[in-house]
């Protein structure tokens, strides 16, 4: 069972003008199996934290969301850049198309990148994203998540995803989630709470590493 | 056991673009040029909430030079447009001089990925194994028409002429 989504996946109603109908097999070139390196972009020395962008400490639940950047066998993926995006503690985002009446807050961008170090992993602290609902179908409401964005170091890893939280009653009724058909590979998206690295009387932290497949590996459709 | 990919949503503007997204080379650069298109539904409807990214070889043909990012990234504007400030690639060993090209929107569950070839190619397109892999209309897709400062690419999700993509 092929671990991501199909395009064409009639729940998602965007899909439906969107999906292309058909993919062609490529023999992978040095175009595919290279990648930019992007470890000189500039980062700033908050970019990783997103509660200390406003005048104030953002409202909501604390956490710290870490993992490691890998490939299928184990090896890390250093320097790598990983860039996040997520609604606040209310469940909107900030970009003037998101209408939910839910209240934004002047002090979270919902915004973060870094670089993984030497051994591939990153680590940011943020708010727990709000739950909120969509147009796709009636009462439908997305799970908590955060986008999570990384490069690898071949064109082929490229890889944008989202990451939920355990235990999210939402699960089952969104088509996002369930668009990945097999039920292993969706428990890849949910990251762990992880008590040890809790940072006590501060934020609760969650793990969630990010798996790539080999940057020569034939990808099955 | 790989992390499986999910959408980029309606909001990753907040996110994924970079004031100097679209320049793969800075602006002055020798022999710069603009490639330019739009990005279309199945409906020929212009998409404003898409992402384009490229990734290319240096003038000489080369990757991951040091110096030469290579890498660009835009999103759609209201009617669907993206641009980006390039040099033409030179031509990697073996291949015509081409651009891999990675499409992300809300309703795409995964990337999309095409590649840009040049209309004043011809003879480095006709022995290029990928194009030489395809019929006449799925390779017509892959060539970027001349413009006064560069190349124009639309990409079409869906249609009769539906853009080539390939599996990577």
């Amino acid at each position: 069972m092929s671990t991501h989504p199909p395009l064409n996946w009639p729940d998602y109603k965007s899909t439906r003008l969107r999906h292309p109908h058909h993919i062609r097999p490529l023999t992978l070139t040095e175009t595919e199996l290279s990648s930019p390196r992007l470890g000189d972009r500039p980062l700033g020395p908050h970019d990783h934290d997103l509660t200390v962008h406003g005048d104030g400490e953002p409202i909501g639940e604390r956490i710290i969301v870490y993992g490691q950047v890998l490939e299928d066998d184990g090896r890390p993926v250093p320097e790598t850049l990983v860039e996040i995006w997520q609604a606040n503690s209310c469940g909107r985002y900030r970009h003037a198309l998101d209408q939910h009446p839910a209240p934004l807050d002047p002090n979270f961008e919902g915004v973060g990148r870094c670089l993984t170090d030497r051994e591939g992993r990153f680590k940011f602290t943020t708010i727990k994203p709000g739950a909120y609902p969509w147009g796709n179908h009636p009462n439908a409401w997305r799970p908590q998540h955060i986008h999570f964005s990384v490069f690898g170091r071949a064109f082929t890893q490229r890889l944008v995803t989202q990451m939920y939280f355990p235990g999210d009653p939402l699960f089952e009724y969104d088509p996002i989630f369930n668009s990945v058909r097999d039920p292993e590979a969706r428990e890849r998206m949910v990251c762990a709470f992880d008590l040890s690295t809790t940072k006590p009387d501060w934020a609760l932290a969650y793990r969630f590493d990010i798996v790539l497949l080999g940057p020569d590996a034939t990808p099955f459709e | 056991m790989i992390t499986p990919a999910q959408t980029v949503g309606p909001y990753f503007s907040i996110g994924l673009p970079w004031p100097d997204g679209p320049d793969v080379v800075p602006a002055g650069t020798e022999g710069e040029i603009r490639l330019r298109g739009r990005v279309l539904d199945g409906d020929r409807e212009p998409i404003p909430d898409a992402l384009i990214e490229t990734w290319q070889a240096d003038p000489d043909g080369r990757y991951e030079t040091p110096g030469f990012r290579g890498f660009g990234r835009c999103p759609t504007d209201a009617g669907g447009n993206w641009a980006i400030r390039t040099v033409k690639p030179g031509a990697a060993a073996g291949q015509a001089p081409h651009i891999a090209v990675s499409v992300f929107a809300r309703g795409l569950l995964h990337r999309v990925v095409t590649r840009i070839y040049f209309a004043d190619e011809d003879e480095a397109n006709a022995a290029d194994p990928v194009l030489a892999g395809l019929d006449e209309a799925a390779r017509a897709t892959l060539v970027a028409a001349r413009e006064e400062d560069g190349y124009r690419f639309d990409v079409r999700l869906q249609g009769p002429d539906e853009t080539t993509f390939f599996a990577v």
